[in-house]
């Protein structure tokens, strides 16, 4: 080691890789994961949420974890998009293609996307 | 991509509840589920929470699984990693607070009742990184304070940063750090060495074990910037050959520092150097004494030296040398990167920082904590140790293992601090706090750490190997019942006068058991000599065995538990008994309990 720039750069290719066990996450995505929800393949959907989130560098405002059975099997794969002093946002019928979609525009931009969610589902 | 981590304790106590084995299985788990690319197992040192092992914890929901056993993996793969859904049996939850929460809340680690009065600087990573990668302590901004160090500050700046923090010794003197420091540094000399004390003798003690076990590299860190504080380029870390788990992680951790070059030549591309080694102990007390630990890395038999010369003088090899615990080392990086004011914010106003306590004896969470300088020991026993198992009273605290004394139930106020114990009669010691109930017999207890220093004791001088033997004798005496109110003054005087004569710490400090129970629990003694009873029950010579005639239903299993046939059929039948009963010659009775524990009518009680 002959510089604090290696060690700088040791860190920062580390942070990633620890970050799912210190961050607080401003942001939590929450993907349902019951057997509906993997069924409907919600797997490919979490996969493309962390991968997403470590590209992006958002590691430290934003934790991706799963949850069981949401109740609304029919609109599986589901994700829940919890922000502090902010309403939940609930996504429907995802897939990877619209996860690129959700991060870019509501975790990055702050703006749901709001033809995934629930409320346009219903319509 | 990685999107859960599962750690799992690897720490000794979690090993040898078998945590190797549940790593298995889940590894296997994972692997025949194809989950290997989406989870990993990281195993890290010590949580703390012992009494649970093997702990478990999973991010990033931060779900804390207590007792997980190998047959519960597959659960926690199918339902925890795969679904989602957390295993509400497994999960600990026990936030201290009366009303206990439904189990389907979980609550993160540190809401906990054991966690939430923590707080961890020198057990930081402990429970949290793998303790065998340099990267994730690099990544908890691990060599930062090296580098700092190095870059930005000079020898002195280092000296009154340490200084200024207020850190005082954690292997049971209590000596400022930074005055120790300065004292090697005015040492003249072209050669010195940094030591540091990792023989940790204390019965009950292994929070220094943790550390080593847990956070490896935080001790190099530390002792490259002793190292550099004081001009030394060459460092040892003298541990104990009972602890492979913590020598074969800092083998580990050295080999890596050595490869990164954090350890050798030309640091970070200055000037400074710095080596270390490893040297074992093979586990004699004597050899944590300082002078007595460097004899022994010197190649001699482990006894200890006149000081002075002290150490910053004339230590290691004869030269200037800085010696420190574990744990004192474990705060130095936290120290340099966080500022002194920051130390000194936390604690009372002789004693900063905070102090890791190895909780044991009769408390329902026996473990590691660390707690800021100055909780009061009813905080510690209530709510982070949950308090006394089975319904029994709290009767004493037990600090500083063999060189220490006790605080009784009615001082549990008191706050926790090197010189609030001192002024007890008590001593911090390395921080073993052993918790007595009722059942225990302050008597007995020191008898027992008397025998642990007369086995201890290295001989070297007269009053340390006769004097502790003759104490024990007297205590021996006392407990048989042949004591008199004269053998307690002899006991007192003989205390004194070993105090004042031994040569090192071990033989000045050995009465301090036997003194602090004269001096709090006096009335047991008297006890034993006068009434020759022994009231917690403990002392066999002084108990008796007694069937009640009119309990007894005459079933005779009392006789035929009895190892040493003293147990006889009487010829009372009791009102409303068919048969009749037993009784126990106390002439031939051995007392070993076994007639009371196999009797189901309650017949059977000792006095
Ligand atoms: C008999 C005896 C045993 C000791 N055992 C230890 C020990 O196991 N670990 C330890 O760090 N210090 C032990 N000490 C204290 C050391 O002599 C020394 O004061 C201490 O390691 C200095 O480091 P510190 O200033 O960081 O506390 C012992 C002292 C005596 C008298």
């Amino acid at each position: 080691m002959k510089s604090l720039e290696e060690l700088l750069a040791i860190k920062a290719k580390m942070q990633d890789k620890v970050a799912v066990r210190t961050s607080s996450g401003d942001i939590r995505v929450v993907v349902g994961m019951a057997t509906c929800g993997i069924a409907a393949g919600a797997r490919p959907v979490l996969n493309a949420f962390v991968e997403a989130v470590s590209k992006e560098e958002l590691g430290d405002r934003v934790t991706v974890t799963q949850t069981g059975c949401i109740g609304i099997c029919q609109y599986e794969p589901v994700v829940e998009v919890y922000e502090k002093d902010k309403e939940k946002v609930t996504y429907v019928n995802m897939t990877a293609e619209r996860v690129k979609d959700v991060v870019e525009k509501h975790i990055k931009g702050g703006k749901p996307v709001t033809e995934y969610t629930i409320g346009a589902a219903k319509l | 991509m990685i999107r859960s981590h599962v750690l799992i304790c690897g720490g000794t106590g979690c090993t040898s509840s078998h945590s190797h084995e549940v790593i298995n299985k889940l590894a296997e788990e994972l692997k025949s589920k194809g989950l290997e690319d989406e989870i990993k197992i990281v195993q890290t040192g010590c949580f703390g929470l012992c009494a649970l092992g093997p702990v478990m914890i999973i991010y990033p929901e931060g779900t804390f699984y207590s007792c997980v056993t190998v047959d519960d993996v597959p659960e926690i793969v199918d339902e925890h990693l795969i679904k989602g859904r957390i295993v509400q049996r497994l999960v600990y939850n026990d936030t201290g607070d009366k009303e206990p929460l439904d189990k389907s809340v979980p609550v993160s680690l540190s809401e906990t009742g054991f966690y939430k009065k923590q707080h961890r600087v020198a057990l930081r990573n402990c429970g949290v990184i793998n303790p065998e990668s340099i990267d994730e302590y690099i990544a908890m901004d691990g060599y930062f304070a090296l580098a700092k160090v190095l870059k930005e500050m000079t020898p002195d700046d280092v000296i009154k940063c340490i200084s200024d923090s207020g850190l005082r010794g954690r292997g049971g003197g209590g000596f400022p750090t930074g005055r120790k420091w300065s004292f090697a540094k005015a040492s003249a000399g072209d050669k010195k060495y940094v030591v540091c004390n990792a023989d940790e003798g204390d019965p009950g003690a292994f929070m220094d074990r943790s550390v080593l076990e847990g956070d490896p590299h935080s001790i190099i860190e530390a002792m490259a910037i002793a190292g550099y504080a004081i001009g030394a380029d060459e460092g040892f870390v003298y541990v104990r050959a009972e602890y492979p788990i913590a020598v074969k992680r800092l083998s580990i951790a050295i080999e890596q520092a050595r490869e990164y070059g954090l350890l050798g030549k030309n640091i970070f591309g200055s000037d400074f150097s710095f080596e270390l080694h490893i040297r074992l102990g093979a586990g004699a007390f004597v050899c944590g004494e300082e002078t007595a630990l460097m004899t022994s890395i010197e190649g001699n038999r482990g006894e200890p030296r006149p000081r002075p010369p002290f150490p910053a003088v004339k230590g290691l090899f004869g030269k200037p040398t800085v010696e420190n615990n574990v744990e004192t080392f474990a705060n130095i990086p936290q120290i340099i990167l966080q500022g002194p004011e920051w130390f000194a914010s936390m604690g009372t106003a002789t004693s900063k920082g905070t102090k890791v306590f190895a909780l044991g004896g009769k408390i329902k969470h026996t473990g590691l904590v660390e707690i800021p300088m100055g909780t009061t020991l009813r905080e510690i026993i209530e709510d982070i140790g949950g308090g006394i198992p089975d319904g029994k009273k709290f009767k004493a605290a037990q600090t500083g293992g063999p060189s220490g004394g006790c605080i009784p139930a009615s001082l549990i106020d008191t706050e926790v601090d090197y010189d609030n114990l001192v002024a007890i009669g008590c001593m911090m010691g390395s921080g073993g706090l052993i918790v007595m109930d009722e059942d225990t017999c302050m008597v007995d207890m020191a008898k027992f750490f008397l025998e642990f220093t007369v086995d201890e004791s290295c001989g070297k001088c007269t009053p340390c190997r006769i004097g502790t033997r003759r104490l024990l004798e007297l205590l021996n005496k006392i407990t048989d019942g042949n004591g008199t109110l004269e053998d307690i003054d002899r006991l007192e005087e003989l205390c004194n006068y070993i105090r004042q004569n031994s040569l090192c710490g071990l033989g000045q400090t050995a009465p301090n058991p036997v003194l602090a129970t004269l001096k709090f629990f006096r009335e047991e003694y008297i006890a034993h000599v006068v009434d020759k009873k022994c009231p917690a029950g403990v002392c066999k010579n002084l108990l008796t065995y007694v069937i009640d005639q009119d309990k007894c239903i005459g079933c005779g299993k009392c006789a035929k538990n009895c190892p040493a046939d003293t147990i006889f059929k009487t010829d009372y039948v009791a009102p409303g008994h068919k048969l009749a009963s037993y009784t126990i010659d106390p002439a031939k009775c051995v007392k070993c309990g076994a007639c009371l524990s196999g009797c189901k009518f309650g017949a059977i009680s000792k006095q």
